[in-house]
């Protein structure tokens, strides 16, 4: 954190997904996969990573881009987070996505930080950047989670040795649209849900993605099943901007006839991946969108909470954030 | 032609800003030039027993390692250049100097440390108790100046109530009237306790530093609020005579307090390119700066105060624990109970105080230090009072408010003038505070709204110092002004004082400053909102020498006595006779002939030393207009301000919107009236950061800091703020300045983070959280009946 001061490395800005793939092969976890930088060079700044070569994403235009398919949208993982927040396309029929990327860092980074780079970004536990020696960073022991640790931001769920929580904006958002995150590597391309993209301490603490070395991920699609849902993003931070959540909820509804046909519902910032709430989804389904449902929603979203010293306000929070999507038939944005 | 003041202008220095065109420290480059970096310590308090740099002083490129022991030795508790005790994490232990600063980075992950952790505090309470940590090897607090040890006993301790302060034996008191007569006197009593939280600089520029030595000269540039103040220090960290440097600081990007004085890590460069002998340049980075710069200090504080039935305040009695960080900190805490001597006036007061080492940043004066603080803490509970009197929450403020006969601290002297309750009259009728009032408390689905009203004081304005400028042949004035840049062109404006009562043109002086070898006088910093009143006295008094000796002139080249010539126009003309008469350009010339006094061969004897080497520089370059300001002073100046506040407050979310932001000053006449707006409006935003999102948090297992970037320390944003607020000025002069101004920037802050702490207690229907910040988790947790994570007492949680 204080050394501040980059290292040398190799630098390669390949014009071609072919050659970047090729690259990434080569040096594989002596490798960086550089896409907007905002992550990266915190990281290189404060030597914490020291990669032998830096990839360079920047000039692979071919994973730029919003396009229709033939079933919904496909988003190329290097599209600016500006972009992703001003198109039209997905302003039209996934604001769910738009909102959340309007709702990332500060209008600066969104101009240069990407929505791939969104996603796969590392955890911000302060502890883990600081570059102590915890579990994620290779040690045998979890500062965050220690008797007085200052842990106001970490997890209320899913904590295993590790109780930082993801990040990300986005990915709430697109776990929710049940997107399919495509990724290459030198083999072909495999195709992952979003709502098995993001890695649990559990089975690997050392990751924030199932992505291996050699992957790359190259776009994101959104199906046409969830297109122009109702849908409602909520992020609170301490600030309005340059932050990340305390908790966000990110939530799709299908409804006829005034009841709730189809239900997703996903928060942010209280585990170390997007949780996904499914006994909630299940619960919601045939209700009305009122306040005794939402308050029903709420209360089952925190069941199994497990707050750590300074974090319990998140259960109040994250109750009340699934509560106003729930009852929200506007979308609104935090 | 003048009629200078109270008008907007374009400071010079404006276009160099917006253009880029201004050059910081960091922006000097020489040839040969070194790079230096510091190792730091990892740890809170720790011994260097052992450095291994064989290994790094192997490495191409590395030039040089520079060690405490080659440094001036700083006599604790004052901060240190180098050190092999560091007492707080990321202080300096050495600097490498190599040609790529990476790679005197490489060197310094080469060299091997051999450390002794010793013990370390970041609770001031933890440190009173009778087996406490000290923060240093040689004590755990400081009193007059000098570190002692100060244990509390059990009892003290047990003898607070759960969550109470316990106030034991103080190291500062004072009182005045006669407290429990004050507390007999009084209808109601609060007596609560508090916690302020003590927040980073954040200052843009960070503190880098790049020096070089010619012909025994030491050239710095570094980043400094203050210009000639800061110039003997300097010298005497390099360990140098003052005219052996130069100092070059032409742009500060902010300091708030921090860069007021010298501090001796710029003097790292300076003792570097003695060693090597060759330019070095020190970045420190933004990162950097949260570990060695500085932070306010912050207070756990108990305050009993009394009110009669009409709001009243019969007595005060508080105690304040300051964190002052390891060394020798700030008066924090004692200028916070004058504070409240002179803001709310009670009849009766005591203070004591204690500061306490903790092995966290150097402490340091941050805008409005205890003034602030105090403000944030006390102005809600002020609220609590009126609520339980039925008062209006501006009209307990104003039968409190201070008028020109109140006296100040606990010597009870004079002040020159306090507009406190004009401001809340005007304020409040401005703000429309009544209108808001009735909305207050008003539910729309789960937003409620609130509203608060904030007032904070400082001490503004001192004299003593000098002036000095030059009329040359060429018929220009030069102004010279060792003041200093921070950025609130308070520099500029005081200068117009001497463009003023020469009658000049603006367009037709120059402001001299920024290099001390142009030639600048002694002054006062640029801190404690003193520029405008010490300022305009020392630009006042060296105009009025010049004015004289331009009739003199006159009298001497053609006829008659001085007292027959008046000026304008720039010339100097006999009053019965207007075409007798000298330009300013030819009486200028007429100086330099004449010399002595008028040319500045011969300054005056009560001048400054820095000043009399100042006059030396311009001898003989035209007219010298210099002299001390041995104007008249009879009191403390004080700086007042009221902010009104109107919110919205999430009940769900804890998010607050502020609505809209009103400040009202009382600073005298106004000189600048946009860069008045922006010192309350910039102030204002600051003080909201205060209140509400500014972090200061330590893992106190490890003696971590958490909040080392600007997006884990939260300053307010662009975003978080009001895109349009209102500023209003009392605008009465001051008896005490001779154009009527007092300072301002620092209650500016203070009113609005007391403004919206009250505004937040308001919404929420009487809460109050007797902490600052008050972040969205404590609100939370007050809105869904939980109890708060933080003990009542615990510091650097938030």
């Amino acid at each position: 954190m204080m050394k501040d001061m980059m290292s040398g490395f190799e630098l390669y800005q390949p014009a071609d997904v072919d050659d970047a793939l090729q690259l990434i092969e080569r040096y594989g976890r002596r490798g960086w996969k550089l896409a907007g930088g905002y992550d990266s060079l915190d990281w290189f700044k404060n030597r914490g990573k020291g990669p032998d070569a830096v990839i360079d994403l920047e000039g692979l235009d071919a994973l730029k881009g919003v396009r229709e398919t033939a079933d919904g949208v496909e988003i190329g993982a290097l599209t600016t987070l500006t972009e992703v927040e001003r198109s039209p396309l997905l302003r039209d029929r996934y604001g769910l996505l738009a909102d959340a990327a309007r709702r990332v860092a500060s209008p600066q980074i969104r101009n240069a930080g990407t929505l791939g780079g969104n996603v796969c970004q590392d955890t911000r536990c302060w502890y883990y950047r600081y570059g102590v020696n915890c579990y994620r960073a290779g040690g045998n022991t979890c500062y965050a989670a220690a008797p007085d640790a200052m842990n106001r931001e970490h997890a209320l769920f899913g904590a295993s040795r590790c109780v930082a929580v993801t990040p990300s904006d986005t990915a709430p958002a697109l776990v929710a649209l049940d997107a399919e995150m495509v990724v290459r590597n030198t083999s072909g391309e495999h195709v992952i849900p979003a709502e098995e993209f993001f890695m649990s301490p559990s089975v690997d603490i050392q990751r924030m993605t199932v992505l291996d070395p050699g992957d790359l991920l190259t776009s994101i699609r959104l199906p046409a099943s969830w297109a122009n849902a109702d849908f409602y993003f909520e992020k609170v931070a301490d600030r309005n901007s340059w932050d990340f959540a305390l908790v966000s909820v990110a939530a799709a509804f299908k409804t006829s006839g005034g009841q709730i046909d189809e239900a997703s519902v996903v928060c942010g910032a209280v585990q170390c991946i997007p949780r996904r709430l499914r006994e909630v989804e299940a619960m919601l389904l045939g209700r009305t969108r009122d306040e005794e449902t939402a308050s029903l929603a709420g209360a089952e979203a925190i069941r199994d909470a497990d707050p750590l010293d300074y974090n319990h306000f998140k259960i109040p929070l994250m109750e009340n954030l699934v509560k106003r999507a729930v009852r929200s038939e506007a979308a609104v944005s935090g | 032609m003048a009629d200078l003041l109270g008008k907007d202008y374009a400071p010079p220095d404006v276009y160099g800003k917006v253009t880029g065109r201004a050059k910081y420290a960091e922006d000097f480059r020489m040839d040969g030039m070194l790079f230096c970096r510091l190792l730091k310590s990892p740890m809170p308090h720790c011994r260097v027993r052992g450095v291994d740099a064989s290994a790094a002083l192997a490495m191409e490129g590395v030039v040089a390692i520079l060690r405490a022991d080659e440094v001036p030795e700083q006599a604790g508790p004052a901060n240190n250049i180098l050190t092999d005790e560091p007492h707080f994490v990321g202080e300096p232990i050495l600097a490498v100097a190599a040609v790529t600063e990476t790679i005197a980075q490489n060197a310094i992950e080469a060299i091997v440390l051999d450390l002794e952790p010793l013990p370390f505090c970041v609770d001031p309470l933890e440190s009173l108790r009778p087996d406490g940590p000290n923060a240093r090897t040689d004590g755990n607090t400081v009193s007059s100046g000098e570190v002692q040890e100060h244990k509390w006993t059990e009892a003290d301790f047990e003898a607070a109530g759960e969550g109470q302060l316990p106030m034991g034996e103080p190291g500062a008191e004072w009182s005045y009237g006669d407290i429990d007569a004050g507390f007999a006197e009084a209808s109601i009593i609060l007596d609560e306790t508090f916690v302020t939280a003590g927040t980073s600089h954040h200052s843009m520029e960070p503190r880098t530093a790049m020096a070089y030595w010619e012909n025994g000269k030491c050239y710095l540039h570094a980043s400094t609020q203050s210009q000639s103040f800061v110039h003997p220090g300097i010298a005497a960290y390099i360990g140098i005579e003052p005219e052996n440097l130069v100092y070059i600081a032409e742009y500060c990007g902010g300091g708030f307090g921090s860069k007021g004085g010298p501090y001796p890590l710029l003097s790292i460069p300076a003792h570097m390119s003695r060693k090597v002998q060759r330019p070095v340049l020190m970045r420190i980075s933004r990162a950097e700066e949260y570990f060695l710069g500085s932070a306010r200090p912050g207070f756990q504080g108990r305050i009993k105060m009394g009110f009669r039935d009409d709001g009243r305040i019969t007595a005060v009695d508080v105690y304040i624990v300051q964190e002052n960080g390891p060394n020798q900190g700030g008066g924090d805490m004692g200028a916070a109970a004058s504070a409240i001597s002179i803001v709310y006036t009670p009849l009766n007061m005591r203070y004591r105080g204690m500061s306490v080492l903790t092995n966290t940043p150097p402490r340091g004066a941050q805008r409005g230090p205890g003034q602030n603080q105090i403000a944030t803490a006390v102005e809600p509970l002020i609220d609590k009072a009126a609520k339980q009197l039925g008062l209006d929450q501006v009209a307990i403020r104003h039968i409190n408010a201070p008028t020109h006969d109140s006296l100040y601290g606990g010597n009870r002297g004079p002040i020159t003038s306090a507009y406190m309750r004009e401001a809340l009259e005007q304020g409040a009728e401005r703000f429309g505070w009544e209108e808001r009032r009735a909305r207050s408390g008003q539910r729309e689905g789960s937003k409620v709204r609130g509203v608060g009203v904030g007032q904070a004081f400082h001490s503004a304005g001192s004299s003593g110092f000098d002036g000095l400028l030059v009329i040359t042949p060429e018929g220009k004035l030069n102004i010279h002004s060792g003041v200093g840049n921070l950025g609130t062109y308070s520099y500029a404006t005081t200068s117009r004082v001497a463009a003023e009562v020469l009658k000049c043109r603006w367009e037709n002086c120059e402001i001299v400053r920024g290099d001390s070898s142009r030639g600048l006088p002694w002054t006062l910093g640029q801190f404690g909102s003193n520029t405008s009143f010490t300022m305009t006295r020392t630009n006042f008094a060296a105009a009025n020498d010049a004015v004289r000796k331009l009739k003199e002139i006159a009298a001497r080249r053609l006829g008659g006595s001085a007292t027959d010539y008046d000026i304008g126009n720039e010339t100097v003309f006999a009053r019965g006779n207007p075409s007798r008469r000298l330009t300013y350009a030819q009486a200028a010339q007429a100086a330099i002939e004449m010399g002595g006094a008028y040319s500045g061969h011969e300054p005056p004897e009560d001048i400054n030393a820095l000043t009399r080497r100042a006059v030396e520089v311009v001898a003989g370059t035209g007219l010298v207009g210099v002299a001390r300001d041995n104007l008249e002073r009879n009191g403390m100046v004080p700086a007042l301000a009221a902010g009104f506040v109107e919110i919205e407050l999430d009940l769900e979310t804890g998010r607050i919107e502020i609505l809209d932001y009103l400040g009202v000053a009382d600073c005298g006449t106004v000189l600048h009236p946009q860069g008045l707006a922006t010192q309350i409006k910039g102030g204002g935003v600051m003080g909201f950061g205060m209140a509400v999102s500014e972090r200061h948090v330590y893992d106190r297992h490890w003696g971590l800091p958490a909040a080392v970037g600007f997006y884990q320390a939260k300053p307010p944003s662009y975003l978080d703020v009001p895109s349009e607020m209102d500023w209003h000025a009392v605008d009465q002069p001051d008896p005490g300045n001779p154009v009527g101004s007092k300072g301002i920037g620092e209650p500016v802050m203070g009113c609005s983070g007391a403004a919206l702490l009250c505004a937040i207690s308001d919404a929420l229907g009487g809460h109050y959280f007797n902490r600052t910040p008050v972040m969205a988790d404590m609100i939370i947790n007050v809105a869904s009946e939980r109890s708060q994570s933080h003990g009542p007492l615990q510091v650097n949680t938030q």
